[in-house]
């Protein structure tokens, strides 16, 4: 193998993929949850940074980084378990929720995390994959943490619960008729509130990631929008838990287009491939958005598609 | 209550129709400066108790932003001053949202319109008069912030794209493009510290308001609002667009232009974050730096909810969160609390306001019997 700049731009392309998608893999598959069950929640960056915060203090606390994990869950969950009650009461927008719950997370999450800016929590470890290789740069870009793999492993459950158990079945059928879930005697505000809570749980587990895993340490700038990008990613996999996975590891290779490029001399609209995964959204809802093929898989009560 | 205790049955049919709406009308009002306040009311309770569970003292916060905001003349220039951008930002979330979209762009608007405001004056400066010069600079800041929402809306009625969402992508990728010229090309290198673009000069600076410290924008932005609330309340176009917000389907059904009323709001909506962002390059930063992503975009979303998307309210409601954010420097060192503090009460507020949104029609008080119920 050359080292000529190519294949080290599309080996850290291929490191930042599998490095960087984590976190929108989460979000992503939270957000499909959610919204498979007829609900929008907007406020998911927030939860990610409560989630990385949480997970950063708890792992400094006890030591233990699976524990971090853990609380991240539960802390996203709070706040999911929030939007979820909250929308249910009528003329309530979910929408405008989730804006407030963005920036109210943030604010917590900014608040009690500035005593940890400055201690190292221990992080969590990473499997080495591509030691058989004896290619330094593409056993650098194979290090990967088991996070990512709990997190596809996640999605094979989630897409086999939707089309084979009995609770898949129920919240599919409330994202796509209310009426009918309630003819069926099911409780659709509760639906709707456990799948927010369970998808705002998967949330903070990708906030988790950000701060013990990479970039590995807590401050304020840590999110970049991953959790805004979760609805338009859910879009773009067409609310299916498989093709999150894939649009996570795109998000995440557009996004390690500006670093990779930087690593071979090419500083030049570093700032323009930074913005690469919003530009990409937007591209992605204008292409999806205006045609019938691709909203045909969108739940029926999601005020978005609307 | 009014025109009640007269007999109605003398009155001509029509007057006591009047008469009636007029009470219908005051209720209701009273009902949507009720409920915000019990709001606010609510979050500062709920506000106070988060602070006691963490050792604080909600008096003493309370104290501090009241004195760091408006306690003295010159803590209340500054509040106004802070004002002055939220007023606009404000605005670009309630016109939009009077047609039924929800833009969350205006910190994108703002950023660019400051942006191109700053670089448009790089060739001027010097060779045109100051005041041609800022006069150009306001109309390039307006043009590019007004392009920028607008596509947001655009997309919107042509696509079908959720405004929310793209307006928020295009304010990220609004500050990209700030970021991108102002540490690229037009960079001023004779500022190593800062990437920013080349000063515009004292000379060319926005002044004060005569007597005061507070430079023209405040005024400019009190007057916008008047002129918007006076569109949206008293011209066809306002009318147009507000039955286009009630009822979409209702206004094709009435052959409006439903897409010209949808992009014209929006570019109204962009034209104010972006004049914002002219003064804030004009009369407070000198040049268009990083310094210009303050946030003023994002707490404008909130003032405008807080006001009910009412011009008019706003202008009251945008002093109020200015002192809040005014006093952020005197609270954070006087109590030890980090500067996410204000970041807390904003979230804490937004939420419950829009709770609160459930309560209309809840209560007999604001309701005349058989006055059609309000859904």
């Amino acid at each position: 193998m050359s080292n000529t700049p190519f294949v080290i731009v599309i080996f850290a392309m291929l490191g930042g993929a599998l490095r960087v998608s984590t976190p929108f893999m989460f979000v992503a598959l939270g957000e499909c949850l959610t919204e498979k069950s007829g609900r929008v929640n907007l406020g998911l960056e927030g939860t990610l940074v409560l989630g990385a915060m949480c997970a950063y203090a708890t792992s400094f606390h006890t030591g233990s980084p699976w524990l971090g994990v853990l609380a991240a869950g539960g802390a996203g969950a709070c706040l999911g378990a929030i939007h979820g009650y909250v929308c249910k009461l009528p003329r309530v927008n979910d929408i405008a929720i989730g804006i407030a719950m963005m920036l109210f997370g943030t604010g917590i999450a900014f608040f009690f995390g500035k005593a940890y800016i400055q201690p190292s929590a221990p992080r969590l470890g990473s499997i080495a994959l591509g030691d058989w290789t004896g290619n330094p740069q593409l056993a650098s870009a194979l290090q990967i943490n088991s996070l990512l793999l709990v997190g596809i492993a996640g999605a094979f459950v989630m897409s086999w619960a939707f089309a084979n158990t009995r609770w898949g079945l129920i919240v599919r059928m409330t994202g796509d008729s209310a009426p009918s879930a309630k003819a069926m005697g099911v409780s659709v505000d509760l639906v709707r509130f456990l799948a927010t809570t369970a998808g705002g749980f998967l949330a903070g587990v990708g906030g988790a990631f950000l701060s013990l895993y990479y970039p590995g340490s807590w401050n304020q700038g840590l999110s970049s929008g991953q959790g805004l990008m979760a609805v338009a990613l859910v879009i773009f996999a067409r609310w299916d838990p498989l093709r999150c996975v894939v649009a996570a590891l795109l998000f995440g290779a557009a996004g390690a287009i500006g670093p990779a490029l930087q690593s071979v001399g090419i500083t030049q609209g570093y700032y323009f491939f930074n913005a690469a995964p919003y530009i990409l959204t937007l591209f992605i809802m204008i292409g999806s958005s205006g045609s019938k093929h691709a909203m045909r898989d969108a739940p029926g009560e999601l005020s978005i598609t609307k | 209550m009014t025109g009640m205790s007269e007999p109605i049955g003398a009155l001509p049919a029509a007057i006591a129709e009047d008469r009636r709406d007029l009470a219908v009308r005051i209720r209701r009002s009273a009902e949507y400066i009720a409920i915000p306040l019990f709001a606010l009311a609510v979050s500062v309770v709920l506000f106070s108790v988060f602070l006691l569970a963490i050792g604080k003292s909600p008096v003493e916060f309370f104290e501090l932003v009241e004195r760091g905001g408006f306690g003295t003349a010159f803590s209340l220039q500054n509040t106004l001053q802070r004002s002055s951008p939220l007023i606009l930002t404000a605005l670009a979330v309630a016109i939009p949202a009077r047609i039924g979209l929800v833009m969350i762009g205006g910190e994108g608007a703002l950023v660019l319109g400051g942006f191109a405001a700053a670089a448009i004056a790089i060739p001027l400066v010097g060779h045109v008069p100051p005041f041609a010069t800022l006069f150009i600079m306001a109309v390039v800041g307006v043009a590019v912030g007004a392009c920028w929402v607008g596509i947001a809306g655009a997309l919107r009625y042509y696509r079908g794209v959720n405004e929310t969402i793209s307006s928020l992508l295009l304010t990220y990728i609004g500050i990209a493009i700030m970021n991108f010229f102002v540490e690229g090309s037009l960079r001023d290198l004779s500022n190593p510290n800062k990437p920013s673009t080349m000063p515009i000069g004292d000379a060319y600076m926005v002044g004060k308001i005569p007597g005061t410290d507070v430079h023209w924008g405040l005024a400019v932005g009190i007057v916008i609002a008047i002129a918007l609330h006076l569109l949206m309340t008293r011209t066809t176009f306002g009318f147009a667009a507000r039955v286009t917000g009630g009822n979409m389907r209702a206004a094709l059904a009435q052959g409006l232009p439903v897409g010209k009323l949808m992009i014209s709001c929006t570019m109204i909506a962009g034209a104010c974050a972006g004049l914002a962002g002219f003064f804030e390059v004009a009369a407070i930063q000198g040049r268009a730096n990083a310094s210009l992503v303050a946030g003023y975009g994002f707490t404008g979303i909130l003032v405008s909810f807080l006001a009910r998307h009412n011009p008019i309210a706003i202008i009251v409601v945008a002093i109020m969160f200015g002192g809040i954010v005014a006093s952020g420097g005197l609270v954070q060192r006087r109590m030890d609390l980090p500067d996410a503090t204000v970041l807390v009460l904003q979230g804490l507020t937004f939420v419950v306001l829009l709770v609160s949104e459930t309560l209309y029609g809840r209560f007999k008080i604001f309701q005349v019997s058989g006055a059609a119920d309000r859904t």
